[in-house]
């Protein structure tokens, strides 16, 4: 990394000030102003709005799409990684393109796509109301919207990281006899941990948080389908500002979480990529030659 | 276990870029020696290896090894041991795990596997390592740890493809006779890649050398540096220089010049080869030979380099050693007498009386 020249004198103070104020005016006031809020009339109230039901049914809904759809990210998007990176095959571009689609639709329109889909009048309606299975305005609609959103997030970390890595390693294990899930477990795997690891932190972040795809699919019903965010602007929408930002501030909490997890885990691929390229810090020769000399 | 490649041929397409395919290849590498596929950059000699390792499908031709063919055996059961340029040892492994990999894979016991990791340790002189992960080695370590991982199965074949091209080079020139002696102990039949065309006459009993994804001749390295059947293969090794000629009734003659040489062939134009350090000097004052000017001398430790240009217009390379100008006495501008005495005629392939 090259540093730039640190701009000198007054020029410097007015950027570093502006930069500061920029920060303190849009990320941390309003981040303090939800605490604030949520504690307004004391640590009393903020208790009693965080043990209403209907939160708590909000936050175990929550909790559970984040441990469906999370784990369905991991294992699409190792899939879908591995092949991108390990394959050359018709229409690969194409599939690239389209693990990008959920970052490039407003989640809205997202959250539209499976209520025709799905929903009364929507291609599979039919299908599923004879089976009496309900999607939309229920709870498999929540999880499979919030998967949607959160497609490409492993997917894309994943490759990344098994782009930078090459397949060598892969080929020598190939060439020692190992069997393809033998491959998988024992040198791919360990090599892509932590590009996993952040896939899963970026997509809980985002599947916990989601609003608008998961607004236009599950209908409001408190108690049953309303995951934290919806459950905050309901409760925001009926002036119950202290139980709104009580909510707000566990997810704000979970932000914090997140940050410093992301923090970690940069920390750790950051060590364990110093350590690849920087290693042979030593290639002494005289090492070298003790060893060979040794030879009988 | 000999390894026969028959007519092999891979083309990639045009989007693989810098991967250079092979067309119609044919060798055979014997039992228990070393054979080196040697070729410039280009010449689809790793890309030879890997169709033999099961790395890459092969559009037409088989490989076999000791008779039987793994034209259609995956990777997997191959059993051929490979050794890539930049090691690809597993980082995340010791380099007891790494050499044990192998072994494990095919669930051998652990007391198995530690006997056999402690001996190849031991072969390899790395005993004290085993705890190691391989960033905490240097460069010919990891290399030698790779080839002890590849060692381990007890793999019919050794492929190596450009084992020392990353290393510098005391270190290479160190694992080369490392190698050497190590391939005496072991005997496994061997494929190694390079570049070097020192590393192929040092270190093998047989070479392959390829153009273009194709032979240009194979045979002992006496037989490739003494008979080259090419020009290209004789200025591959040992830097030959190529000069046109004319022989007649067994003398060759080489245009706008007073010298010839006896040779052992037919009439007609020819190309021969003469390298630099088979050119001989004489003082200028001396009889035979052609006359020559000294344009440059350079000094390489022990050697020098000097390049001489005849009055006929041709520059030759000249090599010699320092001991050896010293007595000649000529210096950078000087005149001198060529003797080519050293210069043989190519016989090309397919060449009839």
């Amino acid at each position: 990394m090259s540093h730039a020249q640190a701009p000198k004198g007054a020029l410097a103070k007015l950027l570093i000030g502006a930069s500061l104020a920029f920060v303190a005016l849009f990320l941390v006031l309003p981040l303090a102003l939800v605490f604030v809020s949520a504690f307004a009339e004391g640590a009393g109230a903020y208790f009693e709005a965080l043990a209403d039901e209907e939160t708590w049914s909000a936050v175990k809904l929550t909790l559970l799409t984040a441990a469906i759809s999370v784990p369905l990210n991991v294992v699409f998007g190792v899939c879908a990684a591995w092949l991108l990176s390990k394959y050359d095959f018709w229409g690969k571009s194409a599939l690239l393109t389209v693990i990008d689609l959920p970052f490039s639709v407003s989640p809205v329109i997202a959250g539209l796509v499976f209520v025709l889909l799905f929903g009364s009048g929507g291609w599979f309606y039919s299908a599923l109301s004879a089976a009496d299975v309900k999607i939309i305005f229920a709870v498999p609609g929540v999880i499979i919207a919030t998967t949607f959103v959160t497609f490409p997030m492993v997917a894309r970390e994943v490759l990344g990281v098994m782009e930078a890595q090459g397949s060598d390693e892969e080929e020598a294990a190939l060439t020692l006899g190992a069997s393809g899930w033998q491959l998988f477990t024992r040198v791919t795997l360990p090599k892509i941990r932590w590009g996993v690891a952040y896939g899963v932190i970026l997509s809980n972040a985002r599947a916990m948080g989601e609003f608008g795809a998961v607004s236009v699919v599950s209908g409001h019903i408190r108690g049953e389908t309303n995951t934290m965010p919806l459950h905050i602007e309901i409760l925001y929408g009926e002036y119950n500002f202290v139980g709104a930002f009580a909510v707000a501030s566990l997810l704000t909490l979970l932000a914090v979480v997140t940050l410093v997890l992301k923090q970690w885990v940069e920390w750790r691929t950051a060590r364990a990529a110093r350590g690849f390229e920087g290693a042979p810090a030593e290639d002494s020769l005289e090492g070298q030659r003790a060893l060979l000399g040794g030879a009988p | 276990m000999s390894v026969r490649v028959e007519s092999i041929t891979k083309r990639f397409g045009a989007d693989a870029g810098r991967v250079t395919g092979v067309s119609g290849v044919s060798f055979e590498a014997p039992s228990h020696a070393i054979t080196s596929l040697v070729g410039p950059s280009g010449s689809g000699k790793s890309t030879l290896l890997r169709l033999v390792a099961g790395l890459e499908q092969p559009d037409q031709g088989r490989v076999l090894v000791e008779g039987e063919d793994l034209t259609r055996v995956p990777v997997q059961a191959r059993r051929l041991g490979f050794v890539f340029q930049n090691y690809a040892l597993f980082r995340h492994m010791s380099v007891f795990d790494n050499i044990a990999f192998g072994l494990s894979v095919r669930g051998a016991s652990r007391k198995e596997q530690a006997a056999r990791v402690s001996e190849l340790l031991e072969l390899v002189q790395l005993a004290d390592y085993a705890k190691r992960l391989p960033d905490q080695l240097s460069g010919g370590q990891r290399q030698r740890v790779a080839l002890a991982r590849a060692l381990a199965p007890r793999p019919r074949v050794l492929l190596l493809d450009e084992p020392f091209g990353a290393l510098d080079t005391q270190v290479r020139v160190e694992l080369r006779e490392w190698l050497h002696r190590l391939h005496e102990q072991t005997q496994v039949t061997t494929l190694l890649v390079t570049h070097d065309q020192e590393e192929a006459l040092e270190l093998s009993q047989h070479v392959v050398l390829l153009r273009e994804g194709q032979v240009e001749q194979a045979g002992t390295p006496t037989e490739l540096y003494e008979s080259p059947r090419s020009a290209f293969v004789a200025s591959f090794l040992g830097g030959a220089q190529i000069l046109k000629g004319q022989v007649s009734e067994g003398q060759l003659q080489l245009p706008g010049q007073e010298l010839s040489a006896d040779v052992d062939h037919a009439d007609g134009a020819v190309e021969a080869f003469v390298r630099p350090h088979d050119v001989r000097l004489v003082r200028a004052d001396e009889p035979g030979g052609a006359p020559a000017r000294v344009e440059r001398l350079i000094r390489v430790g022990g050697f020098v380099k000097l390049t001489v240009r005849l009055d006929s217009g041709e520059v030759l390379q000249v090599q010699m050693s320092r001991t050896a100008q010293l007595d000649l006495g000529v210096e950078a501008g000087d005149p001198v007498r060529v003797d080519l005495g050293g210069i043989r005629v190519i016989a090309r392939r397919g060449y009839s009386i």
